[in-house]
């Protein structure tokens, strides 16, 4: 059971949350060709370490947070309310 | 549509472990010879400088796609590296299911060329995979689920591909276990494929491993690869733990760390990497003979020779590279399997493990040249990799030996991402979850 720090709620288990991906890709603009809509839908660099992601406190307080996890050891290192960082 | 040369081109190359025929008279011999006339199956190489090609990765696609490539196309300068020792990766950490009920065309095509492979893999290999068409049994809870496994069946039998409707009494005589009547999923019906069930995993890899060695293949152990060397957008060969192999071809075939490799060559691949869990509990008397799929969860289950019910479910849901997973999905699993069989719910459960795989965007793999001239990709099995193993290393070693796509897997191409045409194998768009 992975056990997120919330910086709204507390320490709650991943059942309560949703995970959303990788954090890092970011959309291009709307005149940007194939290239790069390709990279950010589908490429992904896919770490063995450190990973920043989104997971949404869907059954809490329903924010989307950004995680920075090890995917192998899942240890957490920070987690920070997505708003606070200009993201989605 | 029989894409693969009719006379095997094998016959030039040298025999050279001589592990001997395996037979009923063979081990009636040994047995009265004290059985001092075994050698080893396969050869353990240390490596030379350069190869025609380098397989990295000594699980079931890798092993596969050099024996096919020795046995089929006449490639014996080959070498499969492994990090560790062959076969301790997914090819045995999966739960050995073999089927070809797949919707979309094409994904149909595909796994039943590999299920016909499986039929024929024991006197191909001359080796006892434990082959065992027991059938698989898709259950449907809903009306709706029905519909879509009626269209999945017809669209099979289209193809000339078994697949039958079962009753509900159908479903009770064949698993006298299942509660039909569960109080949260009541179950309508089942769709089931007579000729799916399981194969032993483990001979699988050292059936394809004794079958390449033979032919001349070099599968080295320990030899983990910590570079791909390629210049002018060309490959020129791996960087080792024992030093560099030349190499005109490099074939990644490491589904759940091809990002990992891909990344060495300067690539970003369309997958993410997850974990599977499985299970198996202690050995029961025979009491399940099918392959069984629930429909309204996560559980799939078979007994396996040893009396052992192998049962799995779906992925834990973020990437990792951990090959444990984590206790929710357990008990979700668990859940299921006694909603639906609740004579186990004593049972014990004697280990559990997890494999990590190559989650692609699309839910189906990528057999495909890339960008990097020469490095060719075996991967994005999602969790479907295993029964694909024939037919993986053969459309792999087709596309080393001819440098196109074998015409049963060119819709696996790398490119269909870019291209606007991801495989929507489940009917419901591709999503990267599916498999």
């Amino acid at each position: 059971m992975l056990r997120l720090p919330c910086p709204f709620c507390g320490e709650r288990d991943e059942t309560e949350f949703r995970f959303r991906g990788d954090a890092t890709v970011v959309r291009p603009g709307a005149g940007a060709g194939l290239d790069e809509f390709n990279a950010y839908v589908y490429e992904r660099a896919n770490p063995l370490g450190w990973h920043t992601e989104w997971w949404l406190h869907a059954a809490g307080c329903r924010r989307l947070l950004k995680v920075e996890r090890d995917t192998l050891t899942h240890e957490i290192r920070s987690v920070t309310a997505a708003a606070t960082d200009g993201g989605h | 549509m029989d894409p693969v040369p009719s006379s095997p081109a094998s016959a030039a190359t040298a025999v050279r472990t001589k592990s001997g025929h395996y037979s009923f008279w063979r081990l009636l011999r040994e047995g009265l010879r004290g059985q001092r006339g075994w050698r080893p199956a396969w050869v353990k190489a240390s490596p030379k400088p350069r190869y025609r090609v380098v397989i990295v990765g000594g699980g079931g696609h890798g092993l596969s796609t050099a024996y096919y490539l020795a046995s089929h196309f006449g490639i014996t300068d080959v070498a499969v590296v492994e990090r560790g020792p062959i076969g301790l990766g997914n090819v045995g950490r999966n739960t050995t299911i073999v089927r070809s009920n797949y919707f979309q065309p094409a994904n149909i095509r595909f796994y039943e060329y590999s299920l016909k492979l499986w039929e024929g893999l024991e006197r191909e290999l001359n080796f006892n995979a434990m082959v065992s068409q027991r059938g698989t049994l898709n259950l449907f809870h809903t009306e709706a689920q029905r519909d879509l496994f009626t269209r999945r069946a017809n669209q099979m039998r289209l193809l000339g591909v078994d697949a039958e409707a079962v009753t509900r009494e159908g479903v009770k005589s064949l698993v006298p276990l299942i509660d039909l009547d569960n109080g949260r999923y009541p179950v309508l019906g089942g769709f089931l494929q007579p000729r799916g069930g399981t194969v032993r995993h483990d001979a699988v890899a050292w059936g394809y491993a004794r079958g390449a060695s033979e032919r001349g293949v070099d599968i080295i152990e320990h030899c983990e690869v910590t570079g791909i060397r390629h210049d002018g957008g060309r490959v020129a060969g791996v960087e080792t733990s024992r030093g560099f192999l030349g190499a005109d071809i490099v074939c990644l075939a490491v589904a759940g760390h091809s990002s990992r490799l891909a990344g060495m060559a300067g690539l970003r691949l369309p997958i993410e990497t997850h974990v599977l869990q499985a299970w198996v509990t202690e050995s029961l008397k025979p009491v399940l003979d099918v392959v069984l799929t629930y429909g309204a969860g996560h559980f799939y289950v078979s007994q396996s020779d040893k009396g052992g019910l192998v049962f799995g479910g779906a992925i834990d849901g973020y990437n990792t590279y951990g090959q444990r997973g984590t206790l929710p999905m357990a008990e979700e699993v668990a859940a299921a399997a006694v909603t639906l069989l609740p004579g186990l719910a004593r049972v014990k459960v004697l280990r559990q493990w997890g494999g990590i795989m190559d989650m692609s965007m699309d839910g189906s793999p990528i057999i495909s040249k890339t960008p990097v001239e020469g490095l060719i990709l075996n991967g994005g099995w999602c969790y479907g990799g295993f029964k694909a193993i024939p037919a993986g290393g053969m459309t792999t070693a087709y596309l080393v030996a001819h440098g196109s796509p074998h015409p049963l897997a060119t819709h696996l191409d790398l490119g269909r991402f870019a291209a606007g045409r991801p495989i929507d194998e489940r009917g419901i768009g591709p999503f990267p979850y599916a498999h």
